[in-house]
């Protein structure tokens, strides 16, 4: 098998237990971790199929910002669950 | 013999898969999301690497670019965590 | 073949080497604050030595790697460091085999203070 294939394989089975594992796992921060690496798994991905704008794109948005966007949103809602109580 | 630059490469480049396969498990095994944010930290400077190699076997300038935005917005990613962690933010 | 090609590559080998066997730790060690000396101070080393390799294999991006090479030095340490201090603050416990604690000690002669 060709060492680019090798790679590409090795990538999409990695995203796939990453997003399983985002799915079943108990506490959310763990879950933004995990997308967290799908989108990093990804980014790799379109490096290997020719397209490193899409990859700067994807590594700009999916893993930097929507990491600290989702982790912003949860320290929001955990605060509007307490004062309600 | 003319080949053998090459060839250490590609191994270097199965050492480094290998190296993604074991942050994998850590990632699925870790108990507390601390665990599962060290593999994180692992992850990106290991898949620095790995795009640095591509970028080398691909022969590819530009992939160089990719992995300097990548190096920059996963430490911002990271430190974010840690600050969640901590309770901060 | 020319030479700065195949030192290059043996040095990008060390530097993979040294990935993997940082990845081997942060697999197999007991706890976490072990798990983030195995996952920071190896693979630093590793992906310095990969990146100088593949400049030496194509001497004209050194420029760009040696910029790459400065920014993980700087801000590998830094990330871990805040994990860590999260990690202790949090109060995750040490492995059973573990011998001294000293920043609970001065913690808790502050706190007797």
């Amino acid at each position: 098998m060709e060492l680019q294939q090798g790679i590409f394989v090795l990538m999409g089975l990695a995203m796939i237990v990453a997003a399983i594992l985002a799915m079943y796992v108990k506490d959310l921060v763990s879950s933004i971790i995990a997308v967290g690496v799908v989108s990093l798994f990804a980014s790799i991905l379109y490096l290997l199929l020719q397209a490193p704008d899409v990859a700067m794109t994807e590594a700009a948005i999916g893993a930097g910002l929507s990491t600290l966007i989702f982790l912003y949103a949860l320290h929001k809602t955990k605060d509007a669950e307490e004062e309600n109580d | 013999m003319d080949k053998l630059p090459e060839i250490i490469l590609h191994i270097s480049t199965y050492f480094v898969s290998a190296g993604i396969i074991l942050a994998t498990l850590r990632l699925i095994k870790g108990p507390t999301m601390a665990d599962r944010a060290v593999a994180l930290d692992t992850f990106t400077v290991i898949s620095i690497s790995l795009i640095v190699l591509i970028a080398c076997i691909a022969g590819r300038v530009i992939f160089l670019d990719v992995g300097m935005v990548y190096a920059i917005l996963s430490f911002i990613g990271v430190v974010a965590v840690a600050r969640y962690i901590e309770g901060g933010l | 073949m020319s030479w700065n090609s195949l030192l290059g590559s043996i040095i990008t080998l060390l530097g993979s080497i040294f990935l993997f066997l940082g990845a081997l730790g942060v697999y197999r060690m007991p706890d976490l604050y072990n798990r983030m000396q195995a996952g920071t101070k190896s693979t630093t080393l590793g992906t310095m030595l990969t990146l100088l390799g593949i400049g030496i294999c194509h001497y004209e991006w050194l420029g760009q790697v040696l910029i790459l090479i400065i920014f993980i030095a700087l801000t590998n340490p830094i990330s871990s460091h805040a994990l860590a201090r999260a990690a202790h603050f949090k109060g995750i416990p040490l492995t059973a085999k573990s011998v001294t604690d000293k920043l609970k000690e001065e913690e808790s002669k502050a706190e007797v203070l």
